[in-house]
């Protein structure tokens, strides 16, 4: 048997990812795909494993609450959503970025409803791009355990103190069981210290916090929000640095650039799609073709250097999601191609929109994705939702 | 010399070639009757207790007792990174014969095994183009565990039937991942399953 090692689902990992950075306080109600998470969280406090106030409380908006409450005294909190869960919490979302509480989150991405869906898509997490919390997308398990200790390394610095939400794809892969490395207690103890904040409530040091703000200092709080987040970039990469020294695995920050280099065609992505659009890059690449994949790893602060420079010498980038601003485009082609506008290069630019309610996104799909940026079929539609069902008139 | 390490390579490259070919294999089952159980088991057999990587998954939804489920296990000598569905599968166990229908055969590789809970011999219009082995896991599992749960015995039947893991690492995933109450039932459930169906095999 292996050591340190355990077969789990991704809603398993990241709850031992959770109970490992010690927090003090959980507060989350549950909704599928993310109840195993909670579940498993619940129990160990019930067990003593986890020393930590459950609070059972009776929804979303509440559990956001409670746990800026508690981070308000100085308590390292943790909270769990998914889908009309983190909607319901949405209000909840921007008081607590503005409040500057570092709470983490693990989001389970699924569809928002209607239809209503249970199945994963990345409509609901992309849909609060604009909340003020720092978003990390995950690809595995394992990568899920490990952002739930850096993403309270990351949120609780005093140059950062804005939350972080941790998102993994829905069934895919909360519900999917795969091999994952544990890492030792004490070396997360050792990377991740105590929560300490200035911005403490406490008898002995009263301070006002969570007040109103006039017109005439408004913007201000919004600009240190702001720039609290472009703070973030050099320390999300340090901290990476840092895990892949103590823990020997590495995520590179804000994006992983997957044979990018000298490749004419790349496919820009973000979650668990990520793995199979690896596999479709190596067989067009032992065919001779130069093709990549850029993951997408920070939606927010948004990689805009990263993008800029790994996809500087392309002839052809996609961009796959399973979202859609209705009217537009993708929310993430948006962003990318906002990026990419402000160099000199002029790529083909096509999105790639699908995938939505957990309907597979095949290989065969991929492999055709590529297909059309070498082609650059239809330049004059940029969006392209792949595998549609319904006649169009387009 | 060197002419000699480049066959060295290629014969490596081959042997890769040949072991480093991701599985797939389907659960068949109804809610209750522990088919992703089985999934998760054989799953821990290879991950654990043997050098390969797996994936195990249910077919992702709500879950009711007696209602059709599938599972699926990935395994393959190398990390897993394909997340789609699984397509064609190269194994594919049925645990309740009142499932096979022709929905069933679909999705499955032409010279895939086919193992159905069923009395020795039983033939099945819908499977009779592939390699199907019948065992009957409700006995097995009625003589020793004292109720029908065919997980474990249709577990047994497919490492018999396949090289996907050893007898060894099967009865070690029972070990670590059910109670201590089940363990030893269970294991002389896979263990029987394993003999009746190498006997058939030999």
């Amino acid at each position: 048997m292996k050591k340190n090692k355990l077969f789990i689902s991704g809603d398993e990992a990241i709850a031992i990812g959770a109970k490992l950075a010690r927090p003090h306080v959980i507060a989350a109600y549950t909704i599928t795909p993310q109840t195993i998470a909670v579940e498993r969280l619940s129990d160990m406090v019930e067990s003593g494993e986890l020393k930590a106030e459950y609070m059972h409380v009776e929804s979303e908006h509440s559990a956001i609450s409670a746990c800026m409450g508690a981070s308000a005294i100085g308590a390292r909190t943790f909270t769990a959503s998914s889908s009309q869960g983190l909607l319901y919490m949405a209000e909840g979302l921007h008081y607590c970025s503005g409040g500057r509480y570092p709470v983490v989150m693990m989001n389970a991405n699924r569809s928002v409803a209607l239809p209503w869906s249970i199945y994963g898509d990345q409509r609901d997490s992309l849909g609060l791009l604009d909340s003020g919390w720092i978003q990390v997308y995950v690809e595995d398990a394992q990568e899920a355990l490990d952002m739930m200790i850096q993403a309270y390394k990351i949120a609780e610095n005093p140059k950062v103190l804005t939350p972080m939400m941790v998102n993994i794809d829905g069934f895919i892969l909360t519900h999917t069981y795969e091999m994952v490395n544990i890492p030792e207690q004490e070396k997360v103890d050792a990377f991740l210290p105590p929560f300490e904040t200035v911005n403490k409530m406490s008898f002995e040091n009263p301070k006002n916090m969570g007040f109103s703000s006039q017109p005439i200092d408004n913007t201000e709080f919004k600009y240190q929000q702001d720039r609290a987040m472009f703070d973030a970039i050099p320390l999300i990469k340090e901290t990476d640095e840092e895990w892949a020294k103590t823990f020997g695995r590495r995520y590179h920050g804000m994006v992983e650039n997957y044979k990018c280099d000298n490749a004419d065609y790349i496919i820009v992505t973000l979650g668990s799609v990520c793995g199979t659009t690896r596999i479709i890059v190596d067989e067009l690449r032992e065919q001779g073709l130069k093709v990549g994949m850029l993951k997408i790893r920070y939606m927010r602060p948004f990689p805009e250097k990263e993008i800029q420079e790994i996809t500087a010498n392309a002839k052809a980038i996609g961009v796959l999601e399973k979202n859609i601003s209705f009217g537009y485009e993708g929310t993430v082609f948006t962003n990318v191609n906002s990026s990419i506008s402000k160099t000199k290069a002029r790529p083909f630019m096509k999105n790639f929109v699908g995938g939505f309610g957990g309907r597979d996104i095949t290989k065969q799909e991929i492999r055709q994705m590529f297909a059309t940026l070498k082609e650059q079929t239809e330049p004059s539609k940029t969006v392209e939702y792949f595998n549609l069902n319904v006649a169009t008139d387009e | 010399m060197y002419r000699y390490f480049n066959y060295f390579l290629r014969y490596l490259q081959h042997q890769n070639l040949k072991t480093y070919y991701m599985k797939e294999i389907r659960w068949h089952g109804r809610g209750g009757q522990g088919g992703f159980t089985a999934s998760r088991l054989l799953g821990i057999a290879a991950g654990m207790f043997e050098e390969k990587h797996a994936l195990a998954f249910p077919s992702f939804g709500p879950e009711r007792r007696g209602a059709p489920v599938l599972a699926y296990t990935k395994i393959d000598n190398k990390k897993i990174h394909d997340r789609s569905e699984v397509e064609m599968c190269d194994y594919v166990v049925i645990m309740d014969e009142t499932l096979v229908n022709e929905n069933i055969a679909k999705g499955i590789k032409k010279d895939a095994i086919v193992l159905v809970n069923s009395k020795e011999g039983t033939k099945f219009e819908a499977l009779k183009d592939f390699n199907v082995k019948t065992i009957d896991a409700t006995s097995i599992a009625l003589d020793i565990l004292g109720r029908p749960i065919t997980n474990t015995a249709m577990y047994g039947a497919l490492v018999a039937a396949s090289d996907l893991v050893s007898l060894d690492a099967a009865t070690n995933s029972i070990k670590h991942e059910m109670k201590p109450a089940l363990v030893d039932k269970n294991v002389r459930i896979v263990e029987e399953a394993y003999k009746t169906v190498k006997a058939q095999l030999s």
